[in-house]
């Protein structure tokens, strides 16, 4: 019995199982390679997650009111452009980057809009999106990456300084897990995504709901696509795309978020992105192929889908067993 | 009689595409009724419920709320003058605990910090169940794991506990075994007694026409879409109903 409530205990921690292969896999790579344990290889592994890890955020928060968005990548690479516009058109650098959280934050709703008020598939609706703004990106940027704006305190800030982009990435992190879990737009985020018709039902605005998580994630892909490129120092056309939102939402799955809505966390998605970046590192310091990582990937989506299902059994299992006693 | 009607509903329509769920509706529930709404499946009972809780929009007629006419705008709309569902799916969200489905979009939050009372949900819901005697193991449990019968007595309590002046239960019984729909029938007469609640419940005509009679102050009868029985309890017998509701089906 003891060892029955334990397990169950133990299993109803979503974040917990990832959080322990992350472990062993950080601890393989240690031994087996040298310099993962340098500061600077975890700053080489803060750059990888950083980007996953919030277009992962909002990724997270889409998937669970029951939808995803595929154009969050292009969101990343058309973003630095816009900026540059901007900028170049006289406003101040501080300025024209909020201007462009906005912009970003609006091609998200205008997602969110399509998807809602003609009822499209948001996989349909954001792929025509993906490739509308690759074409903008690469029409905008005539093909060829740009400078970032030089030095200001706004360069230091946003992706500049040594470990910001991870800070930022952290901040963005706990601010969408706080809302998701401790606000009732948290509530309703999982209540549209569970029982769509029942959240509506409870006078839930669920369209609304999904509307504002497109705009969120836009705007979050696209202040990453912002912080990445001022970490770099150019703005590259060929940045972003789908690998990153690809692995944004692999990043959400493997943290344990349901693909078809009503449950799981941000914190999940910062996990998974580490998860990944700690593979990929390791796989580059003891000189496997590239391929090979991503033949890791696809395992570890497949085994994290596993055990999203199959640890959610267990989880019932174990709560019978404990309303039985 | 007409200043005493809780909520009314004349000449009301309604059309989803080709199929005509509603048509020239007349209703009406005094302060302190039981209505039961009986009729076949696909009469159109869930539609008639979901207009008048601001669901649906109407396509013609016109609704009343004490006597005022109204237009219900949406669910929050209607729940705000005082009017509370239980929707026939039971509109629970499997995924959260049952505290926060008796919560749903009523949820408590620190005022004027948006951060929700966790605490505190959890305790008013365990008071709410424990007050009409349904027993789940924990309020924190995903609803998922209830059986129907619990589930349906969680969407009754969550109605019941907020300050409805007009109840509507679509099918309020139809998952539940005899103790658990014991319970919500002595609470709706608790309810009626205190004088301030009106409720008005539908019902599927093969469930337990005898206890829905007790219970119930009135029943009408909606036979495709519109209503043709309009009598109180008192003056009708379970045979009179049996017989109204499969007199269609005789040949
Ligand atoms: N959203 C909708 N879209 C299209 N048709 C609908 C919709 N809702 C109801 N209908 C149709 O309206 C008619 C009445 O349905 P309704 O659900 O009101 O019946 P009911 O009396 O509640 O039946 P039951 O006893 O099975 O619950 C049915 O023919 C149904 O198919
Ligand atoms: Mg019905």
């Amino acid at each position: 019995m003891a060892t029955n409530t334990l397990i169950g205990s133990l299993v109803r921690i979503r974040e917990l199982s990832i959080l322990l292969v992350t472990i062993a896999c950080a601890g393989y790579f240690a031994l087996t390679s040298t310099g993962f344990t340098s500061l600077d290889n975890g700053h080489t592994i803060a750059q990888y997650i950083a980007p996953w890890a919030i277009v992962g955020a909002g990724e997270a928060m889409l998937l669970i009111c029951g939808e995803i968005d595929l154009s969050a990548g292009f969101v990343f690479t058309l973003a630095p452009f816009v900026l540059v516009l901007l900028n170049n058109n006289g406003l101040p650098l501080f300025v024209a980057l909020l201007a462009t959280v906005v912009i970003c934050a609006l091609i998200g709703t205008v997602n969110g809009l399509i998807r809602t008020l003609f009822n499209l598939p948001s996989f349909i609706t954001t792929l025509g999106m993906a490739f509308l703004l690759q074409g903008l990106s690469l029409i905008i940027s005539n093909g060829s990456p740009v400078p970032a704006p030089a030095d200001t305190w706004v360069r230091t800030t946003f992706g500049g300084a040594r470990w910001s982009e991870l800070t930022w990435a952290l901040v963005i992190i706990a601010v969408m897990q706080i809302v998701l879990s401790a606000s009732r737009f948290g509530i309703y985020t999982q209540a549209t995504g569970s029982n769509p018709v029942g959240a509506a039902e409870s006078g839930i605005r669920t369209s609304r709901v999904k509307v504002v998580n497109f705009a969120v994630t836009s705007a979050l892909a696209g202040f990453g696509g912002i912080l990445e490129g001022m970490r770099v120092g150019s703005f590259d056309p060929t940045n972003g795309g789908f690998n990153t939102m690809f692995f944004g939402v692999a990043a959400a799955v493997i943290g344990g978020t349901a693909l078809l809505g009503g449950s799981g966390t941000v914190v999940g998605a910062l996990l998974g992105a580490l998860l990944l970046g700690i593979v990929y590192d390791g796989f580059n310091l003891t000189g496997v192929n590239a391929n090979a990582f991503n033949v890791v990937l696809g395992v570890a989506i497949l085994v994290a889908m596993f055990l999203n299902t199959y640890l959610s059994v267990l989880r019932r299992r174990a709560s019978a067993v404990r309303g039985r006693t | 009689m007409t200043d005493t009607d809780m909520i009314r509903a004349e000449h009301v329509r309604k059309r989803f595409g080709p199929v005509t769920a509603i048509q020239d509706v007349n209703l009406h529930v005094r302060k302190g009724e039981i209505l039961g709404l009986i009729g076949d499946n696909g009469a159109g009972k869930s539609t008639l419920i979901k207009i008048l809780t601001g669901y649906h929009q109407p396509d013609g007629g016109q609704l009343f709320f004490e006597g005022e006419p109204i237009h219900l705008r949406s669910v929050v709309h209607a729940r705000s003058l005082g009017i509370e569902t239980v929707f026939q799916d039971l509109a629970m969200i499997d995924d959260l605990p049952v505290y926060l489905n008796l919560h749903l979009n009523k949820e408590l939050v620190h005022r004027p910090l948006p951060f929700l009372r966790r605490k505190e949900m959890r305790r008013k819901a365990r008071e709410a169940l424990d007050s009409i005697g349904i027993t789940i193991g924990s309020v924190t449990d995903p609803v998922s794991q209830l059986s129907g019968g619990q589930r349906q007595a969680i969407a009754v309590a969550r109605s019941v506990f907020s300050d409805a002046k007009v109840l509507l239960l679509d099918e309020p019984l139809a998952a539940m075994g005899a103790k658990e729909g014991g319970l919500i029938l002595r609470l709706l007469m608790q309810l009626k007694e205190r004088g301030d609640r009106p409720g008005h419940h539908s019902d599927c005509p093969q469930l337990q026409p005898d206890r829905r009679r007790r219970v119930c102050d009135r029943v009408n009868l909606l036979q495709h879409g519109t209503i043709t029985f309009d009598k109180a309890s008192k003056d009708t017998s379970v045979a009179e109903l049996l017989d109204l509701v499969h007199a269609e089906y005789r040949l």
